[in-house]
């Protein structure tokens, strides 16, 4: 025998289940019990930049949108740097870059608003078109989906974007765009998620 | 934190796979083509930062989050603890842990559970809290029921509390259920068999802890969560990929 490596093996994930909204989204779910529920405000009043509403369905295999879905949002702030030490700098007071959303009971649809973010630096001095990393849990999904939403009006910094390039099918990059409108004077961008099957979304291993 | 680069690969054979078709709500929400994977860069690295500011004291106590002054949840008393470490066995400081869970009876407090066993007046079962400089972190909350589920006629769920942690890059992100020694409903559960392999099982299952124990008042339960480690440079100057 050789000598252990002695690393310890990763907690296996679960599903997080119907009822996720218990724990990570309460006030959902039926009962008001913390003060501050987390997750609801990504940008921060101070937040500079482009205020924009991402919103969508997910589908299922069968067509069908899932209305038990956990969604969260983790971006860059207008001048492309994340709200963490290792970021890339200081960002406005208030941003906290990352958001929490769940589908609708009813109608499956979820929907944020933040800022639009800013290219970010990528490997070996690349620059990454402006996105927002999603991670999407739900009963039926056993470990947690990572995906990138990328907005179609930023063709030409999405044509340069590295990871977008290595999605060896190019029809799969439509994907991740999200397509922008407008609605009552506000910029709304739509990113529905298929789970599987015809146009599946892509999904990364990080 | 200096000199922290990629977050180790995830080892996807240890998790459960997307599809498992004996967890029948897998089979549509599972995608068919394979992930893309992708480098670590910026945005994967970081994540968001919670403080105690987030949160108040009393979000990890179980039993009286919820309860009537001077009222507590009805359930066996329990400790639920442990620490959150990395693979290479650092503990992870600061980090946002959640909780939820049925009450005693193994129901939900949620408007879409309709099982029969009832509501407890005095339970939410939601907690959460943030893990100290050693990684620690403790609850303090009542045993869940098993749960029946429509998946075959006959499923129950075993005692199972729900588990969400951060960690400080967004790709760590994870949630998993934590088991009880000891419950024979383990072995039966298709949700449980998601995971092919039994060491990694009995990785979720907590065990009964006599030494935290509190006598007279709560029994223990200790549970230690693994997230992904680090390697120990940056980037490396190779050019390309991503």
């Amino acid at each position: 025998m050789v000598q252990p490596l002695n690393y310890l093996k990763e907690t296996p994930s679960q599903t997080a289940g119907p009822y996720v909204h218990i724990g990570l989204a309460p006030g959902a779910a039926g009962f008001d019990i913390y003060e501050r529920e987390l997750g609801w405000d990504i940008a921060g009043p101070n937040a500079e930049g482009e205020r924009i509403r991402v919103e969508g369905l997910v589908i299922d295999g069968t067509g069908s949108p899932i209305k038990d879905v956990l969604l969260e949002a983790w971006q860059a702030n207008a001048k492309g740097i994340y709200a963490h030490p290792e970021g890339g700098g200081e960002v406005e007071e208030g941003f906290r870059g990352w958001g929490r959303v769940i589908t609708d009971f009813d109608t499956g649809e979820w929907g944020f608003d933040t800022i639009k973010p800013g290219k970010t630096p990528g490997r070996n001095g690349r620059i990454q078109a402006p996105h927002i990393n999603l991670w999407v849990v739900a009963r039926g999904i056993n470990l947690g989906l990572n995906t990138r939403i990328y907005f179609e009006d930023e063709a030409e910094a999405n044509a340069e974007d590295p990871v977008m390039n290595i999605i060896e099918w190019e029809r799969r990059r439509a994907t991740l765009l999200a397509k922008r409108s407008e609605k009552d004077g506000k910029v709304v961008y739509r990113f529905d998620i298929q789970l599987q099957g015809q146009d599946e979304t892509v999904f990364f291993d990080v | 934190m200096p000199d922290q680069g990629e977050f180790y690969q995830r080892d996807r054979d240890w998790h459960p796979p997307a599809y498992v078709k004996e967890y029948k709500t897998s089979v549509a929400r599972s995608p068919q083509y394979a992930l893309i994977s992708l480098q670590n860069s910026v945005g994967e690295i970081t994540g968001p930062v919670f403080g105690h500011n987030d949160i108040d004291p009393m979000d990890r106590d179980l039993i009286h989050n919820y309860a009537t002054a001077g009222e507590s949840a009805i359930g066996e008393r329990i400790i639920l603890h442990g620490r959150v470490l990395d693979e290479n066995a650092r503990p992870v400081p600061n980090t946002l842990v959640e909780i939820w869970q049925a009450n005693a009876g193994g129901r939900y407090r949620h408007k879409k559970d309709t099982y029969l066993a009832p509501i407890d007046p005095n339970f939410g079962g939601c907690g959460r809290t943030i893990t100290d400089e050693n990684g620690y972190y403790y609850f303090r909350t009542v045993k869940p029921g098993a749960y029946p589920w429509r998946n075959y006629v006959n499923s129950w769920r075993p005692a199972h509390i729900h588990v969400s942690v951060f960690g400080s890059g967004f790709v760590q992100r994870l949630i998993s259920q934590i088991y009880f020694e000891g419950d024979p409903l383990i072995p039966l559960c298709p949700i449980v068999k998601s995971i092919p392999n039994q060491e990694a099982i009995n990785s979720l299952v907590a065990a009964l802890d006599m030494n935290s124990t509190i006598p007279l008042d709560t029994i223990a339960y200790k549970f230690d969560i693994v997230l992904r480690g680090r390697r120990s440079t940056l980037f490396e100057n190779r050019l390309e990929g991503n």
